[in-house]
């Protein structure tokens, strides 16, 4: 009986204010899509990280027979330069960091420049003499660059300290400045849900007056009379965060996966399955929302 | 539970601060299965007199006992329950238009979470005890105004409280559908309900020979067992 009676209440409640039900699930649908789109984009992020910073090496160039660089004034790079550069990565202060280093001589430079560049006019015109022998180093924690490069900047013999993590950053960067577009976007859109959801209970709230009034005087509980209101909240939300996670789903499987996957494909996207893991979040927002909605105006409009 | 159902003790009841007390130390006892009619001029303080009993406002001064419990102390989560022991009616009837005469009377068992089958038992005998069986299916701008009390009295009553509460019940009603009114309170108040009624009907009164309490400008002016309307002083 109870719960068949809350229900028809909802039902009744939601009919009444039908435009305002509606622009409820509007808000809260636009609103998370953009927290949707915010936590998209650090996955994605996330993702390319895992994959790069497990391949990104820091590579120490090491002087040419001819180069300008101050470092490389005394010609090519020597063995005794080269034994200092080796004891340099063996000192205990930069060793922890380190997971592997290897050297790369200016044939073997040479050899994979030739292969990389096959049938490039210009390609064939570099000689051996033109290569960097160098050390590749795999750091234990790619974020630690700068503790490498510190020690061995500058250092007679070598011409470049070069991190290829330098190469993604600038993408991070740019995917980060979206994620705080997307984010603030959806504060203001989740805000603008707090303010329709609270009108929205209020106004259905003031519509039934005539019925709370009289459960109040017949002695139902003060959950009884305010829960239909906060349930026809938490519906329209969770109505709204349900499209949200659809239009997610859609964008990722179609923009990301069969467009940008199709066209652009070495790198490693976001996939429908991550906007599964972001849903029950977006949920959680919009009762939440709803929630504390309700309980703000209802304490106010629906007294013992 | 005492024999006094209703009890106030120097009640007294402001409702902005200094203003002149819209009850002022107003002590008085009502015992189980009483009949009292309160009587006034508008202002007088019946309205607050009904509305502290029903706390839906709270006592500034002094104590006021329903059905053995002090309001005051009574925590907000308590007072429906409280609620459940009183029943109420009002001059302008309060019915839920849209409903029928059923589910007007259905509604107030509903909303305490009373089983269906307890529902579809009680509502009818009600109705047949206020006179309008085989109404059950008419919306209330179908009745006529005496009929509407009926469905609200009915209401008021289905969940059987131990105290009716009337606001001026025959506020609205021709003298003749007063009466019938009156009779069926009384009918109620037989039943062993105590039944408080706030009035301006002396006509009523008079005929009714009950206790009269007279309340002027918030204090207590009459005490009356089997009084009348107007003041004997």
């Amino acid at each position: 009986m109870r719960l068949q009676f809350i229900l028809s209440e909802i039902g009744i409640g939601l009919r009444r204010n039908l435009s305002m039900t509606i622009s409820v699930i509007l808000v809260t649908f636009v609103s998370l899509t953009f927290v949707g789109v915010a936590g998209l984009l650090q996955t994605q992020i996330g993702k390319m990280k895992d994959q790069w910073y497990d391949k990104v090496e820091v590579s120490v160039f090491l002087c040419p027979a001819n180069s300008s660089a101050t470092t490389c004034s005394s010609g090519e790079v020597t063995d005794a330069q080269k034994a200092d550069i080796q004891s340099a990565l063996d000192a205990p202060e930069v060793k922890p960091y380190i997971q592997k280093v290897y050297f790369e001589t200016k044939q073997e430079a040479f050899a994979s420049f030739q292969k990389q560049f096959a049938g490039q006019f210009w390609a064939s015109a570099a000689t051996v003499d033109d290569m960097n022998s160098s050390y590749r180093i795999k750091l234990t924690d790619p974020t630690k660059y700068q503790v490498v490069a510190d020690v061995l900047s500058g250092r007679q013999g070598v011409e470049q300290v070069q991190d290829q993590r330098a190469l993604f950053d600038k993408l991070f960067l740019v995917l980060d400045r979206a994620t705080l577009l997307a984010g603030g976007l959806a504060a203001v859109m989740l805000l603008a849900a707090v303010l329709l959801i609270t009108t929205t209970i209020r106004l259905s709230a003031l519509s039934r007056r005539r019925e709370t009034g009289i459960m109040r005087l017949v002695g139902a509980s003060t959950v009884f009379i305010q829960l239909p209101f906060m349930l026809e909240g938490a519906i329209a939300a969770t109505i709204g965060a349900a499209l949200a996670v659809g239009a997610l789903w859609l964008g990722v499987r179609y923009l990301v996966t069969d467009w940008l996957g199709s066209s652009v494909g070495w790198i490693p996207y976001v996939g429908t399955g991550d906007v599964m893991t972001v849903a029950p979040i977006l949920v959680a927002v919009a009762i939440l929302l709803a929630g504390v909605s309700s309980v703000v105006t209802l304490s106010r409009y629906t007294k013992v | 539970m005492g024999r006094h159902v209703i009890r106030f003790e120097n009640v007294t009841k402001v409702y902005a601060r200094g203003a002149r007390p819209a009850l002022d130390r107003v002590s008085l006892d009502v015992e189980r299965g009483e009949f009292v009619f309160l009587v006034g001029s508008s202002g007088s303080g019946k309205s607050t007199f009904l509305r502290l009993v029903l706390r839906e406002e709270r006592a500034s001064a002094g104590k006021v006992f329903v059905a053995g419990k002090e309001l005051s102390t009574l925590s907000s989560w308590k007072v429906p329950q409280m609620r459940r022991q009183i029943g109420a009616v009002f001059q302008d009837f309060r019915l839920l238009p849209n409903k029928t005469v059923f589910e007007n009377v259905a509604f107030a068992l509903q909303v305490i979470g009373k089983p269906r089958h307890h529902i579809l038992t009680t509502v009818p005998d009600v109705l047949e005890m206020v006179g309008l069986a085989g109404k059950e299916k008419r919306r209330p701008h179908e009745l006529s105004g005496g009929e509407q009390q009926r469905v609200a009295i009915a209401r008021a009553f289905v969940n059987r409280p131990s105290i009716l509460l009337a606001d001026e019940p025959t506020g609205n009603l021709d003298p003749t559908t007063s009466l019938g009114i009156m009779r069926l309170l009384d009918r109620i108040n037989r039943t062993g309900t105590t039944v408080v009624m706030a009035t301006h009907d002396d006509e009523i009164v008079d005929q009714m020979r009950k206790r009269v309490v007279e309340l002027n400008t918030g204090a207590m002016v009459r005490d009356q067992s089997r009084g009348v309307y107007g003041s004997d002083r």
